[in-house]
């Protein structure tokens, strides 16, 4: 999908736009932005509303004026004009295509792949109250590399003190059979971790950021910005090995002690993060509270200043809101989504509950609509089923449930 | 000069929930429920601001047990003014005990799937269509609204992918008929939201999208990502049953209504009114699953109360 850059004419007096007489019928769209817009490159028109069937419809049409074009110089003002789509989902508007066909009613653009990066031997283990044995958590990640995944983060180098279901973060990482089309990336929350999970044999690691100062004090004890310069040193001395790093910012879309966030701080942890040098940022609604519309508008500011290709979304079922929320990322370009197989992990705020969506349920969704993920569902129920039976648990995944009890 | 056309819908402001727990639901649970559980049920929905709760069945008790007190139930509760308490009828017996039991609202349940129409109401889907148009005339004789059921619009147990196109014609065949409302069933769940916008997209050609609704069923786990995408296409009905009762009888032990307390957190959330009080409604599938001794359904449900 390619961006296009536009500004639009409008009109400031009567707050809807010239119609252009040479395309003739279909009609505009009236108000709102698409914030990812900036740096005009020519005009543009936009008119009418019309109804059809009883409902309004918000048609968009916008014919590209060349520059110093005579239909250019009719304009008669040159705002430029913020427009958001719906929800705020954005469609991406390829580059010179001469002529882009009517889409159809509520049609949206969905990446062709998703990488799906599988949290559940690291996230999904780490929230589950029985420990488990090395042996059964390098035989899951095993499994998991025979189902065509292509990211599994396989454990954290965190204090044992703090986690205990990670302290045998070297010997899962070097007991794991290392499959050449995989990754596993390792958590690495300051220098020590990195290190030894550089010693361990870690090729890839990640970073833990917070949007709420409260989550952070309360969950790696020290504020934000200390968080961040902890980073910044397993940063560059990443860099120095050639070890990419994925940054994680927790509690997007609220926070257990914070409640609400605020888009902004979200933007501004993961802009950080990126501009540190993290290739990916995986945006965590860590509750669970999420819903569509606040997953839009945390994305929406987001995407200002961290392209989408660099986003992944991290979210948790808690609510039941997690594949709505993640097809709403889909829908305004993200092509990365965290889950855990078997939805492994409950929610340590809300004891009994869910936490991280099934990888098997996300699967279901994403290979329905056609989009490409190159895991195969079937052999991820099975792993799921492997996992459940060794955590003597009932999974968590629809998809399973359903498969595993078919008349 | 390049032209790009782009059709946006925007949500709705408000979306009314059609509560069939007392009905869908139940009737898909093992275990019968004494009529007083169900009036009780029912008056706690009353009070959580729902507008229409789908009270019972007027079906032989032979073919489904649970809905065999229909009579008591109707005659039972509570009938809050400004709630509608539809109920199935889906032949003109019924239809006649439903009136008689005071029903002034009922429902018709046709299949866009004709092996599914076959086994699970015994006649082919122009045989059923009939069947309703005896019901259409006489609910109209009486000033009775009718709405009407397609199932098996996204999937059926037996054929595998149903054609929108069939979905759209038996969505408007009961329409022509004269039914308000028409809500598209995905019976099973296997639905994801490609296949609901491409199925919204042949219906809606064929019946305003005003006077449509969706049924979805979180079998896979896809009921409220296929309801969010029918709220962009514009439909702004959605069913869905308190503490997400009734399981799903092609696939034992799986989930089958989505929770209606899932569905009003996600509509809530995204500033969508409903009318609906999240917590009286979080009590009364509380109250259902105490007496039907099984957890929720709901993860809004367990979630809020297991808050450390």
């Amino acid at each position: 999908m390619h961006l296009c850059e536009f500004t639009y004419a409008y009109s400031t007096n009567t707050n809807c736009f010239k119609k252009n007489n040479n395309i003739g019928q279909y009609l505009f769209v009236c108000h709102l932005v698409l914030p990812f817009l900036h740096h005009p490159k020519g005009t543009f028109t936009i008119s009418e509303q019309f109804e059809t069937q009883g409902q309004t419809f918000s048609v968009l049409i916008i014919s590209r004026v060349s520059p110093g074009s005579t239909s250019e110089r009719n304009h008669t003002s040159d705002s430029s004009v913020f427009l958001e789509v719906g929800l705020g989902s954005r469609s991406c508007f390829k580059q010179n295509d001469p002529l882009i066909s009517f889409q159809s009613l509520g049609a949206h653009e969905y990446p062709e792949f998703v990488k799906i990066v599988e949290v559940g031997p690291r996230d999904g283990l780490q929230n589950e109250k029985e420990i488990v044995p090395t042996e059964v958590k390098v035989q899951l990640i095993d499994r998991l590399s025979d189902t065509g995944l292509s990211v599994i983060e396989a454990t954290s180098f965190v204090s044992s003190k703090w986690v205990p279901q990670m302290a045998d973060h070297t010997e899962v990482l070097q007991g794991i059979r290392k499959s050449p089309n995989v990754r596993y990336p390792v958590l690495t929350p300051n220098m020590h971790g990195f290190q030894n999970a550089l010693a361990a044999g870690a090729t890839e690691v990640a970073v833990f950021g917070s949007a709420s100062e409260t989550f952070s004090r309360k969950n790696i004890n020290c504020s934000i910005d200390e968080s961040m310069l902890r980073f910044e040193e397993v940063l560059n001395a990443a860099k120095d090995q050639q070890i990419p790093v994925r940054g994680y910012v927790s509690c997007a879309l609220g926070c257990p002690h914070e409640g609400p966030i605020d888009p902004s701080k979200v933007t501004e942890v993961a802009k950080r993060l990126y501009e540190m040098g993290c290739y990916e940022v995986s945006l965590g609604d860590t509750v669970g509270v999420g819903t569509p519309g606040s997953m839009a508008a945390m994305l929406r500011s987001v995407t200002r200043e961290v392209p989408c290709r660099a986003l992944a979304v991290h979210c948790h079922d808690t609510y039941g809101q997690a594949l709505a929320n993640i097809l709403t990322a889909l829908q305004m370009g993200v092509c990365v989504v965290d889950s855990a197989v078997a939805g492994l992990g409950g929610c340590p705020y809300a004891q009994g509950s869910s936490g991280n969506v099934s990888t098997e349920d996300v699967l279901y969704m994403l290979h329905g609509m056609g989009i490409q993920t190159g895991v195969d569902l079937s052999k991820m129920i099975a792993v799921g089923d492997f996992i459940c039976h060794s955590l003597n648990r009932k999974t968590n995944s629809r998809v399973a449930q359903a498969r595993g009890s078919q008349l | 000069i390049f032209i790009l056309f782009l059709v946006l819908k925007r949500l709705p402001d408000r979306v009314k929930i059609v509560e069939v727990g007392p009905r869908d639901g139940l009737q898909n649970e093992k275990t019968i429920v004494p009529a007083e559980t169900k009036i009780r049920l029912i008056d706690m929905l009353s009070d959580s601001g729902l507008s229409v709760i789908e009270a019972t069945s007027f079906v032989s008790p032979k073919w489904v047990p649970q809905m065999a007190d229909q009579m008591e139930v109707m005659k039972g509760i509570r009938r809050k003014p400004g709630v509608s308490y539809p109920v199935l009828t889906p032949n003109l017996k019924g239809f006649q005990a439903a009136v008689e039991a005071g029903a002034s609202e009922v429902a018709i349940f046709g299949a866009a799937s004709e092996l599914f129409s076959k086994k699970n109401i015994n006649c082919s889907v122009e045989e059923s269509l009939q069947r309703f148009e005896q019901v259409m005339v006489a609910a109209k004789a009486a000033g009775v609204p009718v709405r009407g059921y397609v199932s098996c619009v996204l999937g059926c147990p037996y054929e595998g992918k149903v054609a929108p196109a069939k979905v759209a014609k038996v969505a408007k065949r009961l329409y022509s008929m004269g039914c308000y409302e028409i809500s598209l069933g995905d019976t099973i769940g296997v639905g994801t939201p490609g296949g609901m916008s491409e199925m919204l997209e042949a219906v809606s050609k064929v019946v305003p999208v005003g006077a449509l609704a969706v049924h979805c069923h979180d079998t896979y786990g896809q009921a409220l990502a296929n309801i969010l995408v029918a709220l962009q296409m514009g439909v702004s009905v959605v069913d869905s049953s308190v503490g997400g009762l009734g399981g799903c009888p092609y696939a034992q032990g799986a989930s089958g209504n989505v929770a209606t307390e899932d569905v009003v957190y996600m509509l809530h959330g995204l500033g969508i009114q409903t009318g609906v009080d999240l917590p009286k409604l979080m009590d009364a599938g509380a109250f259902i699953c105490h007496s039907l001794n099984r957890r929720t359904s709901s993860k809004v449900s367990q979630a809020t109360h297991c808050k450390l």
